[in-house]
């Protein structure tokens, strides 16, 4: 497998790692109660089919990155700095 | 009162001369690492050319301006080398002096592409990554920084304490390169 990396262009998949899926960085408020979290903390959907992903370019720029991968082919689609999906707050 | 020597990371180790291909260790020079804090890059940018005449390089990119050179490692990192960074950087970037923490060596050769094809998963062809370019990547399951320097000619940056095994894993990768040449017509 192949990842575009945003930053330093199209690597082979040894130099990275990979996470879950991108659902952890949509974290719940403080305050959002057990089941928020519980939901947040362990469930996730298992598709056969296009789904969103965290990597982290470990061996290359230390990037994390939300990449689409199919997970019957596993092609990549688009590759995005988590930075840029998530927006970064200094 | 004693004096302390000090010894570069591969002393004892290189240089090294398989096949045509030479493996030598860099002149240890300062290393700052430089990473702008966050909107604070323009700022940077300007500071680093009115002190040291270095553009703030790209993904992959290097500059350079006479000794110093500014080499692009990582995210919204680069790493200084050849000059010592000026204060007035200080206010938009952390600094951090990384010079006993990297480890340099030079490949060079007709052959050197050859081996670090060996070790690399990097695309290493001229339009790919041609004299100037930079990445980080892996050599041989270790990370490192790889810079083409000169068109046959790449600095390998790896980390000082595992300087032994970045130069037995290139002696190994240019002993199979040399084993590999083909023989000369008798």
């Amino acid at each position: 497998m192949r990842i575009a990396c945003p930053l330093c262009g199209e690597r082979d998949s040894r130099e990275f790692s990979y996470k879950g899926h991108a659902l952890a960085l949509e974290r719940p408020a403080e305050d959002a109660g057990v089941a928020a979290w519980d939901d947040y903390l362990h469930n996730r959907d298992n598709p056969a089919g296009l789904t969103q992903e965290l990597w982290f370019h470990d061996m290359g720029c230390a990037s994390w990155l939300v990449a689409e991968r199919n997970t019957v082919t596993h092609e990549f689609g688009a590759v995005r700095l988590a930075e840029d999906v998530k927006g970064a707050k200094p | 009162m004693i004096e302390l020597k000090p010894l570069s990371p591969a002393t004892g180790l290189l240089p090294l001369d398989i096949g045509g291909v030479t493996l030598r260790e860099a002149e240890m020079a300062a290393l700052t690492l430089i990473a702008p804090y966050m909107g604070r890059e323009a700022q940077l940018t300007e500071a680093l050319e009115a002190a040291h005449g270095l553009g703030w390089p790209q993904a992959g990119e290097t500059s350079a301006s006479g000794a110093a050179r500014l080499i692009w490692f990582g995210r919204k990192q680069a790493v200084l080398v050849g000059a010592a960074a000026s204060a007035k950087l200080a206010a938009h970037a952390a600094l951090t002096d990384q010079s006993d923490a990297w480890s340099c060596v030079v490949l060079e050769g007709a052959g050197a592409r050859d081996v670090l094809a060996r070790l690399a998963p990097l695309d290493m062809r001229d339009v790919a990554f041609p004299v100037g370019a930079t990445a980080r990547t892996e050599v041989f399951h270790m990370a490192c920084s790889i810079t083409r320097i000169e068109a046959q000619s790449w600095q390998i940056m790896g980390f000082r304490s595992m300087a032994k095994t970045l130069v037995h894993d290139l002696q190994v990768a240019m002993e199979g390169v040399a084993a590999r040449a083909k023989p000369a017509l008798t």
